[in-house]
């Protein structure tokens, strides 16, 4: 979710990092966090929501899709710890598995997204400069003009049906099936597009401090050297900013999982009957569902809540923590 | 100065040109066929073939594009594809103007109820409350919109029956004191929108202006202020806020795109006739004209405002109006 926060970015003074990150300065930023209650009880939090993510379909009591209309909207019991949903639906098997849509969502936006184009132009441009630099910043800034939710609606609203059709094609010309059925046209398309506005805030800041670095003398000493630039950017700038990636990642993570809900909420992210929180929420959101069957909703937005909260603690803890705070 | 505003100035064009393009592009290339929304049970290849000229849907993009384009400018946005007969103007302009008043006043409490409140968290710092305040601050920026508004119905509509369930009425209602004088009070349409819309806004807000306010509380000027006997009122006000404003003025547009995201979900869980709603609508009734026009106007109106905010930027903080690229 792109939303009221401010920027998800992180500051880049040149005051807040001037040595080269080490081993050991990742134990001390580790040291600094494990200080730090809230951002403790923050990991937790991620760890047991993904963890159920990943374990969903080894410790999910029911099948995701298994329906029982005997017992529809029927709030906790003993054999539906959380209750049941419209289609009688396990909400505790619904939840796990939503959690796993978080995960895969999260994962793959923060691999191609942020790391994989956003690191990718962010130290091009910041290294190479000239055109490719400015290229890449102009279509950086319409990207960061435009408002990002409006923008993934419309993609996604629009690009359902090709996606979808195309994935349809890709299994009748392999002979692969069930790659319709299991969603992932959908996750496909959610992830492309998030990961099409995710990129901007790291390449900035990435560009932003190898500005800084280029100058300085290990880097000037090893080009002097004749080192290629392929060993300038692996060996010498990318430990130097690595840092402020992992920051980047933990400020985002929060937007990208937000963003995945909100396009299914709208019902153009995840298609059922693939389990999405997004869905969740939305089936549970009337008043009068709300009046008869408040698990519909407080469930996965009580899950959800405690998600992005914890996204939050841990991004302001790592913020101090690599600040030296 | 002057060159920084035109520079901003120029940019605007351009970038509305590249959204509506791309907004365009994706609205006709996107879908299978608009024309299958448009014939619905005719299967008559003469009809959809009468229709597909009609709508001048069989000529390439870029000369659609054209089309469209110089008839938007004239404020012609074509007929909307699920009502038939209803330009789309007509049906987004009255939904605009509920949305831009919604929006102004949740802007408006966004910054009068977040600066206090940043302020007050900065003076705490420090206390035992200081990380109560930012787990509190964060929490409530942790819920989203849709998770908010049912129960804030439920409670406040439905079982305790003090406010009205959803819709629209204007921003002001009359409160007649024994029938006789006639008060304007903020409409009690308004309350439970305006909370569910504000709460992630100013509290973002809240969080920044704590950031800035507590390195602005080190400065010699404000220990000066403090030793000279000042109220800590005038300090706060005098000394602390104006220097702590600046970056707030880089978060309006955040603010903003809060404010439009929030529009979708208040509008449409609220049942308030605006521009949100209506894009909901037409994303589940695919009715690709209104999708279109609501794009372009969201986009329009959230690069317009960036633009002001920049511009407002550049005036305060000549070190922004220097820089050539002032957006690294």
């Amino acid at each position: 979710m792109t939303s009221a926060a401010p920027p998800t970015t992180v500051e880049t003074d040149s005051s807040v990092q001037s040595a080269p990150m080490g081993e050991s300065e990742w134990r001390l930023v580790w040291r600094r966090l494990r200080r730090k209650r809230l951002a403790m009880i923050s990991l937790v939090i991620i760890t047991i929501i993904y963890g159920m993510g990943i374990l969903a379909p080894v410790i999910a009591p029911y099948s995701y899709t298994a329906t029982n209309l005997d017992i529809p909207r029927q709030g906790p019991t003993r054999e539906h710890w959380l209750g049941t949903d419209t289609l009688g639906r396990d909400m505790l098997s619904r939840t796990m598995y939503s959690a796993r849509t978080t995960l895969v969502v999260t994962t793959a936006v923060i691999l191609s997204g942020s790391l994989l184009i956003g690191n990718t132009i962010g130290l091009l441009s910041g290294y190479r400069g000239g055109w490719i630099d400015a290229l890449f910043m102009r279509v950086g800034d319409v990207f960061s003009s435009l408002p990002g939710l409006v923008m993934l609606i419309l993609i996604n609203a629009t690009l359902g049906e090709r996606v979808t059709a195309s994935v349809r094609g890709f299994e009748r010309s392999t002979g692969i099936g069930g790659l319709v059925s299991s969603g992932l046209p959908s996750y496909l398309l959610v992830f492309s597009a998030l990961s099409l506005f995710f990129w901007v805030g790291t390449a900035r800041i990435i560009r932003a401090q190898i500005l800084q670095l280029r100058e300085r003398d290990f880097i000037v000493s090893a080009e002097a050297l004749g080192a290629t630039p392929w060993r300038v950017i692996r060996y010498h700038l990318l430990p130097n900013v690595s840092f402020l990636i992992i920051l980047q990642i933990s400020a985002t993570l929060g937007g990208i999982a937000g963003s995945e809900i909100v396009l299914t909420w709208f019902g153009v992210g995840v298609q059922p009957p693939a389990a999405s929180f997004g869905a969740m929420l939305f089936e549970g959101s009337g008043t009068r569902t709300f009046q008869t069957a408040p698990h519909l909703l407080l469930v996965p937005g009580g899950v959800v809540t405690l998600l992005l909260f914890a996204f939050n603690l841990l991004g302001d803890a790592l913020n101090d923590a690599v600040r030296g705070r | 100065m002057t060159a920084y505003v035109l520079r901003r100035l120029l940019w605007l064009p351009v970038l509305l040109l590249i959204v509506s393009f791309a907004t365009f592009a994706l609205a006709r290339f996107g879908p299978g066929d608009p024309i299958a929304v448009i014939a619905g049970q005719v299967r008559d290849p003469v009809v959809i073939a009468q229709i597909r000229a009609d709508r001048g849907l069989d000529r390439p993009i870029p000369q659609q594009y054209l089309t469209w384009l110089s008839r938007a400018v004239r404020g012609d946005l074509g007929e909307s594809y699920a009502q038939r007969g209803f330009e789309v103007s007509e049906l987004i302009f009255p939904r605009m103007w509920i949305s831009a008043q919604l929006g102004l006043v949740a802007l408006i409490i966004v910054f009068a109820v977040g600066v206090p409140l940043g302020l007050l968290a900065a003076r705490l710092a420090g206390t035992w409350m200081d990380p109560m305040i930012i787990g509190t601050l964060l929490f409530l920026q942790a819920i989203p919109v849709m998770v908010l508004i049912p129960p804030l119905i439920w409670m406040f509509a439905v079982k305790w029956q003090l406010l009205p369930v959803g819709g629209w009425d204007g921003i002001f209602a009359l409160y007649w004191i024994a029938g006789v004088i006639a008060i304007p009070i903020p409409n009690p349409h308004l309350y439970i929108p305006l909370v569910a819309f504000t709460l992630p806004g100013f509290v973002g807000v809240a969080r920044l202006v704590r950031i800035t306010a507590l390195e602005v509380n080190l400065e010699d000027y404000v220990r000066t202020a403090r030793s000279k006997g000042l109220s800590e009122m005038t300090v706060q006000f005098k000394h602390v806020l104006p220097n702590a404003l600046l970056p707030l003025i880089t978060v309006v547009g955040f603010a903003l795109a809060g404010i439009i995201e929030g529009a979708f979900f208040v509008e449409t869980l609220m049942g308030i006739n605006g521009i949100g709603r209506m894009t909901f609508e037409a994303v589940t009734s695919r009715d690709y004209d209104v999708i279109l026009a609501t794009t372009v106007v969201f986009a329009s109106a959230f690069v317009i405002c960036n633009l002001i905010a920049e511009i407002v930027y550049g005036f305060v903080d000549p070190r922004v109006r220097i820089g050539g690229s002032s957006r690294s």
